[in-house]
């Protein structure tokens, strides 16, 4: 299995923030150590068993500018590409699949790999290129459901789940529109 | 006798499947002291247990037994394998569906007669017309208590509903209410009444929404008449020396194949597997499938002109919020060909919950404008296009060359492409929709394609002629006179209107003619 995993914001535990930034990661980057993707604020880390770390950290960049939602934290990414590394751990041919599509992204992004295109644009440009490879089928196909999907995330939408065991909206604004 | 009934037992009127047509048609035999045995495919779900979630329901109650696709339309690439979004479980699509109830028009009866040759399509005559079906309809009603008819009362309209209606009062459309609609407005027929929950596509949890699996089938099964076997899916219709049917062969839960035997066998399992099932049952004498000598047998496959509109305004809707379908436009539902096109559309709202609104908003969509969208989702409304599409011969449910299910039964392939009425009627609604929402201050608005048909239709139809189609004006087969089609396959043309209530109406007019017949001994 592949976790995603709270961490405790212990000063002890990891890397300080001077060691992130002698490590040259910057900003919002995420962290690469061990077999694990780290946010850079360690809130959260996930540990893959199959894939790359790297190509972790990559594929989570990538599902953000498949859906860009600027005001959802990299954790909600990283929950829904996860399931391509307990794949891979199944199923050799998954593996190969996603190893070589995120190399193929990252040759195509030249030296600094595709993480290291600072802007969005450049990446989808990329993105553009190769929209119709089965590689990028497979994530976005697997993506639009297991990150729209997320009960955590409908809040940001506004959007309320299930409703039986609340009586419906009979009592609970149905019609309560007000700015016609 | 009385249910359950033996294998052998040759004296049953065994009816495959138990939505709309299947489920009506098995109360009502049984209500005249006639043996039915229904065959399901799915499993029994009671209402209870339905899921208030999207995919989890999807999951619960989807048929997703493998299918392929072919032709030009979008859903074939977007969902190569999920022609169709309808349901394999007891109670069929009635338990899915979003309950509008609409009677079809007197000029769509006769489609040819009105529209004239259409090139590229297969127009032709209904052989009954709006008054032969009329006293039917005004039955079916009453079953289903569909609101404003028979004294019942419009359902309350939903946000969704007002902004369609500040939008069609704008654009001087008419004739929009809340629907006539087979959701109960207040209790009756011992259902409960809505309690606008939003997830009328994932089975009504309250029962308020009709459906066959806890009224007809409930009811059929009090008379001791009617046995319901679920988990019974049949790959095969037998006949005998002269050309008879008389037994159904179907896989039981564990997939051991059993033979039913049966006096009369109605075939109800929604447009692509009947006609699948007819062209799987070739035989040395019916090499082309049964009730096959028209060669019409899965061709004209109808699903209706659909597409959607969604819009974004500055406030919130909350669109997800109550009735799926809350509210409809009917002033298009006519035929006015200075519109470019033959046949009408109706506009009815309709709201999807985060999940599906991601997978069907635009399929394979990706980047900033797409997500933008999303974030745009509770001050999105929307409303949904059904309009009459043009049978075409090349519009066919076939089966697979290679591929082949469990059962070794060759699985559906369904081919669909737009004729020019279809996009031209399509782009028409696609204008008027947005142009609607504009109108109170939309800010993007998007014409959205087809999602996995719904309403499927015309596979077996019925015609005045034998060598124009598969049934007769009784939905009885013209080759076979103990072998009846009883869902939308029978429709000989699509008509604008959400056909549940004309699967009804003629399964309860064929329950009719089927007593009838048995009493005269000729079947």
């Amino acid at each position: 299995m592949t976790t995603i995993y709270e961490r405790r914001r212990s000063p002890a535990s990891g890397l300080s923030r001077r060691e992130l930034l002698k490590r040259g990661t910057v900003g919002a980057a995420l962290v690469i150590t061990g077999s694990a993707v780290i946010s850079p604020d360690r809130a959260w880390g996930v540990e893959t068993t199959a894939l790359k770390p790297d190509t972790m950290a990559t594929l989570i960049k990538l599902a953000r500018d498949i859906y860009p939602h600027d005001t959802i934290p990299d954790r909600f990414y990283a929950i829904a590409v996860k399931g391509h590394d307990t794949k891979a751990g199944q199923d050799p041919a998954h593996k190969e699949l996603i190893e070589v599509g995120i190399a193929d992204l990252d040759a195509r992004a030249g030296a600094g790999g595709y993480r290291g295109l600072g802007w969005e644009d450049d990446r989808v440009a990329i993105l553009r290129e190769i929209e119709t490879t089965p590689f990028f089928q497979a994530v976005r196909g697997d993506l639009v459901v297991s990150f729209y999907n997320q009960k955590d995330l409908w809040p940001h939408f506004g959007y309320e789940g299930e409703s039986f065991s609340k009586g419906g909206y009979i009592n609970r604004g149905f019609d309560d529109i007000e700015w016609l | 006798m009385a249910a359950p009934y033996r294998l052998d037992d040759d004296s049953v009127v065994v009816i495959i499947g138990s939505g709309a047509g299947g489920g009506t048609l098995g109360n009502e035999l049984a209500q005249k002291g006639i043996d039915v045995v229904i065959l399901e495919a799915g499993a029994r779900i009671e209402h209870e247990d339905f899921i208030n979630d999207e995919w989890d329901s999807f999951a619960q109650l989807a048929w997703l037994d493998h299918r392929t696709t072919g032709g030009g339309w979008r859903v074939g690439k977007d969902f190569p394998n999920l022609p169709a979004w309808i349901v394999k479980a007891v109670g069929g699509t009635t338990t899915h569906w979003a309950g509008a109830s609409l009677r079809i028009q007197e000029h769509e009866f006769k489609a040819l007669t009105n529209y004239g040759k259409v090139e590229g399509a297969n127009l032709l005559d209904w052989p009954i017309t709006l008054a032969d079906l009329e006293p039917y309809y005004a039955k079916a009603e009453d079953k289903m208590g569909v609101t404003r008819t028979n004294g019942i009362e419009g359902l309350p309209g939903n946000n969704n509903f007002k902004i369609l209606k500040a939008g069609a009062d704008k654009l001087g459309y008419k004739e929009c209410h809340t629907g006539r609609m087979a959701i109960n407005s207040a209790d009756r027929d011992d259902r409960m009444s809505c309690q606008q929950t939003g997830f009328c596509f994932q089975g009504c949890k309250w029962g308020a929404k009709w459906s066959t699996l806890y009224t007809e089938i409930p009811k059929g099964e009090a008379t001791g008449r009617l046995e319901v076997r679920p988990n019974a899916h049949v790959v095969k219709i037998e006949h005998d020396a002269d050309g008879k049917v008389t037994n159904v062969v179907y896989a039981d839960k564990d997939g051991k194949l059993q033979s039913q035997k049966a006096r009369i066998v109605c075939v109800a399992c929604n447009s692509i597997e009947s006609p699948r099932l007819l062209l799987n049952s070739e035989s040395a004498r019916f090499p082309d499938g049964l009730a096959n000598s028209s060669g019409q047998v899965g061709k004209n496959y109808m699903r209706h002109t659909t597409g959607s509109v969604y819009a974004v305004f500055e406030k919130p809707v909350h669109f997800y919020r109550g009735t799926t379908m809350a509210g409809i436009i009917q002033d298009e539902a006519g035929h006015d060909p200075s519109r470019g096109f033959v046949g009408g559309y109706e506009m009815e709202t309709l709201a999807l919950g985060v999940p599906f609104m991601a997978a069907f908003l635009d399929p394979g969509g990706w980047g900033r404008s797409f997500a933008s969208a999303m974030d745009g989702y509770a001050n999105t409304a929307g409303l949904w296009i059904v309009g009459e599409d043009m049978p075409q011969e090349q519009n066919a449910v076939k089966l697979h060359a290679t591929l082949k299910d469990q059962h070794g039964m060759r699985i559906p392939d369904v081919w669909f492409t737009d004729h020019p009425n279809d996009i031209a009627m399509r782009n028409h609604a696609y204008k008027q929709g947005q142009a609607l929402y504009e109108a109170v201050g939309a800010i993007r608005s998007f014409p959205t394609p087809p999602y996995p048909s719904t309403h499927n239709l015309g596979t077996n139809r019925m015609s005045e002629k034998a060598q124009d189609g598969v049934v007769n004006k009784w939905g009885q087969t013209h080759d076979i006179k103990n072998l009846f089609v009883s869902d939308g396959s029978q429709f000989t043309t699509g008509a604008a209107e959400n056909p549940t209530l004309t699967i009804v109406s003629l399964a309860i007019r064929q329950a009719d003619y089927i007593a009838e017949q048995m009493n005269a001994g000729s079947i």
